[in-house]
């Protein structure tokens, strides 16, 4: 066991050396170490906890997905039978399904022939599944479409991947560092900005659909005729209000869509020329352009309503023909809400409405704090223990504690290796693998002693010691390993950084256990020839 | 230079004696745990029970705690808990789960904000959602069941199964103490404490499996040995060992929780009372003992030492 060739000495060393180096660019400056190669900047990641930070989870409102995606096969249900000459009545969506009666006279055999083209093969033509996207069932003249479970998924799959980008544009456009944006399952969107000292403008940037549609106003009755009528108003319209702190006056405006967000390739804040007041202005591509100008051509002197997330920003009456394909939006807005709305638009409505279901922010006061503490913890510890270690085992406890510290040294190299998020529990498992890590030279060192009191000679007695006590090392740090390994999969942020430092920590006190100790004792052995062992 | 000896080298003690006693004291301690698990109960964080919790610093002087409980109190939130926390300047609000899904959620602490306004520092703020506070709790539970069989699997592979039973109901012995412990002390139960579960686990295997090494080592050595004498004799041989590396660990533990502020302070007491008291205590006077119940060596016996046994009164 004492035994090393020189290769396999130099083989030690070098790991533990290299290991270690990876470590060095925690210790310089971050504008320093941006200079240097790509593969040297690798680093430890501080965690939310302590540099401060929003953590926020985010779900993807499935049923709403599910509801727009049967809105819509309802409107292609009635452009097919539309289109096809066959009469119908009781076109709506009911439960999961679409229903709708076909009139005496019409075939409905022919009728469900046609809206058979709605269904379509799941993945594409490719799909190798047999599913469709709608199922279709007929029981006299009623016909019924279903979406199929499959299809629904895969919608709000494509739903969150398009949110995810939607995300990322509205983010970057915070001036961040480095923020996170990770799909989780299949619903949700996980969203980590580091040091951010508010997260409520990110939060409402993150809550908004910005679901941006121009119409027109409905000017057949007023809002107020119909609220006093029950309620019900024409069917092609609906009553919209203006936000909050606009006084939420009602307006009547049609569904139908003159042109959408989408159509949108620019938006700026900006102030009125004459009012001074802050406003958005905007910019079509070729087709929204040519869609607002044939609006508002044939409208003129009518109010057009702008809305946004089915609230009345403004309802502005078109004075003349907007045929440049540019407008503004007004609408009593602040600096700051005009920039954020200036924002959503560029970076495109969302598919569906997002839900925070988790959110944790910790300010950068704490994370400064955290850091501190974790420090000064970080040092007692280890100090306590280096004494310790010395009083106890004297020249032996030294090596102990040269070899802990490469240990310590190790983990921040692997950390760095990997790009691990290092956070508070994080710190509290390193300090615990130094308490451990110890253990294993305890381990050898009380078997040494034990040797010698067998009446072992010293170098035999050390050499057993080893071999003796490196099969118990490896036995009780597995059990250790597993316990990190299950943390590490069920833990989120803070409990997962702590899995980390501590299998990492079990793994380095293995190699330093099985291969640096041994070194340092063998090589003091050579020089020494010890005649009693001094533990 | 004169080293420190803990323990004096060749210790005899008979520690396989003392589970005449140690047994029943377990038995009655798990007991208590259970039933203060059940009537006494955990106090759920955030994470499994869902609600808010914010961390605020008053920027100017001590928190006025009254004046912010009647603040908090209007606002219609159900019950709203504040709690000193670390200097007189730290409040920690507590928020229950509001009524109403997510959204609501995030309406409350929008609420509070506003009714804080900038007098205070906004340290943390943690939400958590209905569903994601029952999905945590089912992956805590879950997770400890694995790590727990994972353990048992790998240690049945090494050992006898034998082995593996006796450090199981050792460990599962651990971790109802501790949940005991966490019960009468009333700390957060959160993710936090399912990690320092888990690693209490670890460690106190840790130690178990070092004393099972050392028996199963003295089972080949000395064949003819009755198993108390050869248990007592392993376990009194790890026992410097088993001591050093506590006072280590403890020592390390223990700056955690003088120094490491009050955000891991529960994680490193629950840390304290299962890995330095009970771990060790468990590996001694369970984990080994109970060996002799679980027939470990029995067949050994048998087959050499029919006529010592007659021998030995």
């Amino acid at each position: 066991m004492l035994y090393f060739t020189r290769w396999k000495a130099l083989a030690v060393i070098l790991t533990a050396v290299v290991v270690c180096l990876f470590a060095v660019p925690n210790f310089f400056p971050k504008e320093m170490v941006e200079r240097w190669p790509k593969w040297a900047q690798r680093h430890v990641v501080l965690g939310l906890d302590l540099q401060g930070g929003s953590h926020i989870l985010l779900e993807v409102d499935a049923a709403a997905v599910r509801r727009e995606k049967l809105e819509a096969l309802r409107d292609d249900v009635r452009r097919v039978l539309r289109d096809a000459r066959i009469g119908y009545t009781g076109l709506a969506v009911r439960g999961n399904s679409v229903e709708v009666r076909i009139r005496e006279g019409a075939n409905s055999q022919q009728a469900s022939q046609k809206l058979q083209e709605l269904s379509q093969p799941l993945g594409g033509i490719l799909g190798a599944s047999g599913q469709r996207t709608v199922d279709i069932a007929t029981d006299g003249d009623l016909v019924r479409l279903t979406m199929t479970d499959p299809a629904i998924i895969e919608r709000v799959r494509q739903a969150v991947e398009q949110s995810i980008q939607i995300i990322e544009r509205r983010v970057n456009e915070l001036g961040t560092v480095e923020p996170l944006i990770q799909r989780q399952g299949v619903d949700r969107v996980l969203v980590q900005v580091p040091g951010l000292q508010d997260p409520s403008r990110l939060k409402e940037l993150l809550g908004k659909t910005a679901k941006l549609d121009f119409r027109l106003v409905d000017q057949t009755t007023t809002p107020e005729q119909v609220q006093a009528q029950g309620n019900r108003p024409p069917p092609e319209s609906e009553i919209l209000f203006a936000p909050q702190k606009q006084g939420r006056q009602p307006y009547l405006i049609e569904k139908r869509v003159m042109v959408s967000g989408g159509e949108l390739t620019d938006a700026q804040p900006g102030f009125d020329q004459r009012s001074s007041e802050p406003i958005v202005s905007f910019r079509f591509n070729t087709a929204g352009a040519r869609k607002f100008a044939q609006t508002t051509q044939e409208n003129v002197g009518k109010p057009f309503a702008i809305v946004l997330d089915n609230e009345v920003i403004s309802a502005p009456v078109i004075r003349e023909p907007i045929l440049g394909g540019s407008g503004q939006i007004s609408g009593s807005f602040t600096v700051e809400g005009a920039n954020d709305l200036a924002i959503l638009l560029r970076a495109g409505a969302l598919p569906a409405p997002l839900t925070i279901i988790e959110e944790r922010t910790v300010g950068p006061g704490l994370g400064q704090d955290s850091i501190e503490k974790g420090k000064l913890s970080s040092y007692v510890g280890a100090a306590m223990v280096i004494v310790f270690m010395f009083a106890t085992y004297g020249l032996f406890g030294l090596f102990a504690n040269i070899a802990v510290a490469i240990n310590v040294a190790m983990i921040f190299g692997v950390l760095s290796l990997l790009n691990a998020t290092l956070t508070l529990p994080g710190i509290a498992g390193i300090v615990l693998t130094v308490g451990i890590a110890v253990d294993s030279n305890v381990l050898i060192y009380e078997r040494i002693r034990e040797e010698v009191r067998a009446g072992r000679t010293p170098i035999n007695a050390i050499d057993a010691g080893f071999s003796r006590a490196l099969a118990t090392i490896l036995d009780s740090n597995i059990t250790t390993f597993i316990a990190a390994a299950v943390l590490f999969y069920i833990g989120t942020g803070p409990v997962r950084g702590f899995a980390v430092t501590l299998g990492i920590g079990i793994l380095t006190t293995v190699f330093t256990a099985f291969t640096l100790t041994r070194l340092i004792v063998a090589y003091w052995v050579r020089w020494r020839r010890p005649q009693r062992v001094p533990i | 230079m004169k080293l420190l000896r803990i323990v004096p080298d060749d210790t005899k003690f008979d520690f396989m004696r003392f589970r005449r006693i140690s047994f029943p004291i377990s038995a009655l301690l798990s007991i208590i745990a259970i039933s203060l698990y059940f009537f006494h109960g955990l106090n759920f964080g955030i994470d499994f029970r869902g609600g808010t919790l914010m961390e605020v610093q008053s920027k100017a002087g001590d928190a006025d705690l009254a004046k912010m409980r009647a603040t908090l109190g209007g606002l219609g939130l159900g019950e709203v808990q504040l709690q000193q926390f670390g200097t007189p300047r730290d409040v920690l609000i507590r928020l229950a789960e509001q009524p109403g899904g997510d959204a609501a959620q995030q309406a409350a602490v929008q609420k509070v904000r506003t009714a804080l306004g900038q007098d205070v520092e906004y340290r943390r703020v943690e939400v958590v959602g209905p569903r994601v506070s029952g999905e945590l709790l089912s992956y805590g539970v879950v997770g400890l069941m694995l790590a727990i069989f994972a353990i048992l699997i790998y240690l049945w592979f090494r050992f006898e199964w034998q082995f593996a039973l006796g450090a199981m109901i050792a460990n599962v012995h651990d971790i109802v103490l501790t949940i005991g412990f966490m019960s009468i002390t009333q700390v957060d139960f959160d993710l936090t404490s399912i990690a320092a579960l888990l690693t209490i686990l670890g460690y106190s295997l840790n130690d178990t499996v070092v004393i099972y090494d050392r028996i199963r080592e003295m089972l080949r050595r000395y064949k003819k040995m009755s198993m108390p004498d050869l248990l007592n004799a392993s376990v009194n041989q790890t026992l410097s060992r088993s001591v050093i590396t506590h006072l280590t660990v403890s020592l390390a533990l223990l700056a955690l929780l003088l120094f490491g502020g009050h955000a891991i302070h529960s994680f490193t007491a629950t840390m304290m009372f299962g890995v330095v008291l009970v771990g060790t205590y468990t590996s001694v006077f369970i984990a080994a003992p109970i060996l002799i119940y679980l027939g470990v060596g029995t067949g050994r016996d048998a087959l050499s030492a029919a006529p010592e046994r007659d021998a030995k009164p």
